[in-house]
C-alpha cells in the first residue's frame, strides 16, 4: 500500500517535470517559457517530496521535506519575478501572439505625465 | 514489479530525459535570460533527482543535499538578474 502511494506520487512528480522541460523547449517566447517552467517544476518537486515523506516513516524526514517544499514555493516566484523584470528592462521582446502589455502602457503614460510636468515647470519659470 | 525496479526503469529515465531537453534549451537559448532560467530549472530538476534517489536508496540523509541545492538555485538566479540589470 505504501509502495503504491509512493509510485503514484513520484510518477505525477516526474511527469510534471517532464512537461516543464517540454515547455521550456517548445514555447515561443521567453516570458511563456518562464511562466510554464516555474509552476510545473515546483509542482513536480513537491510531489516527489511528498513521496519521500511517505517513504520514510520518520518525523524528521517529513519536516525536512515540508521545509524544502515551503522554501521552493517561497523562492521560485521571487526569482522568476526578478528575472522576468530584468528581461523586460533589458528589452527582450514578446512574441507576435501577445495581445496585451500593461507595463508598456503604464511606462508610456508615466513618460507623458513627466513631460507634462516638465512643460508646466518651464512655463512657470521654475527650471 | 518492486518499487526499486519502478524507480530504475520509469522515474529516473523520465527525469533524465527532462534534463536532456532542458540542456538543449541551455545550448540554443537565443538570449542570456533563457540560459539563466534553463540553468535554474536544471538545478530544480537536480533537487527532484536527489529526492528520487533518496527514496530509491533508502537514505534519508540525501534530502539535506536537496535543501542546499534549492537554496543555491535561488541565490544564483537572483545574482544573475542583479548583474544583468546593472549591465543595462
Amino acid at each position: 500500500m505504501k509502495d503504491i502511494f509512493i509510485a503514484i506520487f513520484s510518477t505525477f512528480g516526474s511527469l510534471a517535470i517532464l512537461f516543464a522541460s517540454i515547455g521550456i523547449l517548445r514555447m515561443p517566447d521567453f516570458y511563456l517559457r518562464l511562466s510554464v517552467t516555474v509552476k510545473a517544476a515546483t509542482l513536480g518537486v513537491g510531489f516527489l517530496l511528498a513521496g519521500a515523506a511517505i517513504a520514510f516513516p520518520d518525523v524528521s524526514v517529513t519536516t525536512k521535506a515540508m521545509a524544502i517544499a515551503f522554501f521552493l514555493v517561497l523562492t521560485a516566484p521571487v526569482a522568476a519575478h526578478m528575472i522576468g523584470r530584468t528581461a523586460y528592462h533589458t528589452g527582450i521582446r514578446t512574441w507576435k501572439g501577445t495581445i496585451m502589455d500593461e507595463l508598456k502602457e503604464k511606462k508610456s503614460s508615466d513618460d507623458t505625465k513627466k513631460a507634462a510636468i516638465k512643460e508646466d515647470d518651464k512655463t512657470n519659470g521654475l527650471v | 514489479m518492486t518499487l526499486d525496479l519502478y524507480f530504475d526503469y520509469v522515474i529516473f529515465p523520465i527525469l533524465t530525459i527532462s534534463v536532456i531537453l532542458i540542456f538543449i534549451r541551455l545550448f540554443k537559448g537565443p538570449e542570456v535570460v533563457d540560459r539563466v532560467i534553463a540553468l535554474d530549472l536544471i538545478i530544480t530538476v537536480g533537487t527532484a533527482l536527489i529526492t528520487a534517489y533518496s527514496i530509491r536508496s533508502g537514505q534519508a540523509i540525501f534530502l539535506d543535499v536537496a535543501m542546499i541545492l534549492a537554496l543555491i538555485a535561488f541565490l544564483g538566479t537572483i545574482a544573475f538578474s542583479f548583474y544583468l540589470d546593472k549591465k543595462g
